[in-house]
């Protein structure tokens, strides 16, 4: 306080009234002084995420050949995005399979989140949340090549089941596909789901549950009525937060997808480390974006619809 | 009504302990064939050997790898968990017009593919000239780490009682001070929890790293370098089942910190 009172009789006596303003301002007003100290963060966001998305959208509408960029402006990359068949199936794969993969996290989680909310006491609780964040924080690119490991054609189940003699030859459909690339993204993202379906399912005040419950629900209709629709931010929270960072995986399509499972990061990365078309990585870039929010939007619109209706 | 509870009950903690070994048998396949003396991963298991974890230790670019993800960490976590400090403070402490939305607006890196803030920071860099380093690679790092800190920190916030600032500032401490000798004590569990976590998160991230680092290689980066070549894999299993271990024990540590935090909570509190 001692030093704001300087600063006020500093200036009063040096350069009148605005410097005066400036700290009553400062002091007096809440957002002023809250503004201040977040603003180190956002310039910081803004440096290095708000910018570079600005920019990777203006090179997306540029050309280039060889080491030479030509700035004029065209659509020229988003036609080959659209028209090419190849990028439109890559596009289809990408979001089938990252919706499979939400798809199946979510449903596996729930009841497991389920199960944390409500039958476990408030001591152990914490126990659980440790065990199941833990792989969380573990490295990715670990976790991903422990599926190589398990599902590869000298891998551990192949070898495991010929070492205890149940078949002779190994089985090639484990690795290298859509499938592998779904479990492997459905166990690398499972906090993800977790966490989120936990807090909204902790949140639910139990003397609702007691009402439905005393009014005659039986346990299924009581959860389809009270339960479910009131987890559902959760559940929401959990697919968004799982559908569109997967969407861009690279990591496991590269280890495990083999061709089948090549999805469209695999593409970006080829055209900004190999082939060197930084614009037309830049298209595909946004375009994949967009398209994520556009099935993002839509299923989270259906999913509300739904969810009201069966109420 | 209660007494089909237990039963019902039963079938779930069938299920969680499954889940559980989904979660955790896959990644323990790496510490289990690091000790197998086989330069095939497969069963049968050969015998017991620990020369991976010799070989391992023998790796120069190994040591450089690990040298170069120590340092990119350590600033990532310092920088991270200072900007999280600020804007947790700011986001909990005062009534901000437009707050909702700056939080959204910081943790949108979550909802960002990794690839695309990898290309596009390759892209800012490159037009504005900077050569690609490991300063390149901790930007992208402090973009990642930032939201994790924020909410570690948020969490921490909220978890005392604003009223203890207001008595410092009433009985005529500034506020320095007041931060030094009051907020920062009881915020300090929540500190220690966010530079840990945020130091894992970076030092396990590869994708960002990987179009940022240029011609130095941080220890994702060599791993991922290693994978071409199958006759390095035991050794890689072993650098893996390490990782594994000393990250799994910053996790606890940094979870035990944020569980001291919600103690204190109740100790305020009361």
């Amino acid at each position: 306080m001692g030093s704001l009172a300087t600063v006020d009789v500093i200036g009063g006596r040096y350069s009148g009234g605005l410097v005066r303003w400036l700290a009553t301002l400062y002091r007096r007003s809440d957002a002023v002084r809250g503004y201040t100290l977040l603003s180190p963060t956002v310039l910081v966001m803004l440096a290095a995420m708000a910018a570079p998305m600005a920019l990777l959208a203006v090179y997306s509408f540029w050309t280039q050949d060889g080491y030479v960029v030509d700035k004029t402006f065209t659509l020229a990359r988003y036609a080959e995005v659209f028209s090419r068949d190849s990028y439109r199936e890559l596009f289809y794969r990408s979001l089938y399979i990252s919706s499979l993969v939400t798809v199946v996290t979510v449903l596996l989680a729930y009841p497991m989140a389920y199960f944390v909310a409500f039958h476990v006491s408030d001591r152990t609780k914490f126990v659980w949340l440790i065990l199941l964040t833990i792989p969380f924080w573990t490295s990715y690119l670990l976790r991903v090549f422990a599926w190589k490991i398990i599902l590869g054609y000298n891998g551990v189940i192949n070898s495991g089941l010929m070492a205890l003699g149940i078949i002779h030859e190994p089985l090639e459909f484990l690795l290298y596909n859509t499938t592998a690339v779904v479990v492997t993204l459905a166990h690398a993202w499972a906090a993800f789901a977790i966490l989120p379906i936990y807090v909204s399912l902790e949140k639910i005040d139990r003397s609702l549950l007691e009402a439905a419950a005393d009014l005659g629900d039986g346990p299924i209709r009581r959860f389809l009525r009270i339960t479910l629709p009131l987890s559902l931010p959760g559940v929401i929270g959990a697919a968004v937060l799982i559908f569109v960072p997967t969407t861009g995986d690279y990591v496991t399509p590269t280890l495990v997808g083999g061709s089948d499972g090549v999805m469209i990061a695999n593409v970006i990365e080829v055209q900004f480390a190999k082939i060197g078309n930084w614009p037309m990585g830049a298209a595909l870039a946004m375009a994949s974006m967009a398209a994520v929010g556009l099935v993002t939007l839509l299923s989270v619109q259906a999913v509300r619809l739904a969810v009201s209706r069966t109420r | 009504m209660r007494r089909r509870g237990p039963k019902r009950n039963l079938g779930l903690v069938f299920y969680a302990v499954l889940y559980l070994a989904f979660l955790y048998l896959p990644v323990l396949f790496l510490p289990l064939f690091s000790f197998n003396d086989s330069a095939f991963i497969a069963f049968p298991l050969v015998g017991f050997t620990t020369k991976w974890y010799g070989q391992m230790l023998a790796d120069s670019a190994m040591h450089t790898a690990l040298w170069n993800s120590l340092k990119v960490g350590a600033a990532v976590a310092l920088a991270s968990t200072a900007l999280g400090l600020l804007a947790a403070k700011a986001l909990t402490r005062y009534r901000l017009p437009g707050g909702a939305a700056v939080l959204g607006f910081t943790s949108l890196p979550l909802f960002i593919p990794d690839i695309v803030l990898g290309i596009s920071l390759l892209i800012l860099l490159n037009t504005v000239g900077m050569q690609l380093s490991l300063i390149s690679v901790m930007l992208g790092h402090i973009l990642i780490c930032a939201p994790f800190a924020i909410t570690v920190l948020m969490s921490r916030f909220d978890g005392f009682d604003k009223s203890l600032e207001e008595a410092s500032l009433d009985l005529g401490e500034n506020a320095w001070t007041t931060f030094w000798r009051v907020t920062f004590p009881l915020v300090l569990p929540g500190i220690i929890s966010s530079l840990l976590l945020t130091f894992i998160v970076s030092f396990d991230e590869f994708l960002i790293a990987y179009f940022l680092a240029g011609t130095e290689a941080t220890l994702p980066i060599y791993i991922w370098g290693q994978l071409r070549f199958p006759y390095k894999l035991p050794v890689v299993l072993a650098l893996g089942a390490v990782i594994l271990v000393v990250s799994c024990v910053l996790v606890v540590l940094a979870e035990w910190m944020r569980g001291l935090g919600q103690g204190g909570k109740r100790m305020v509190g009361a």
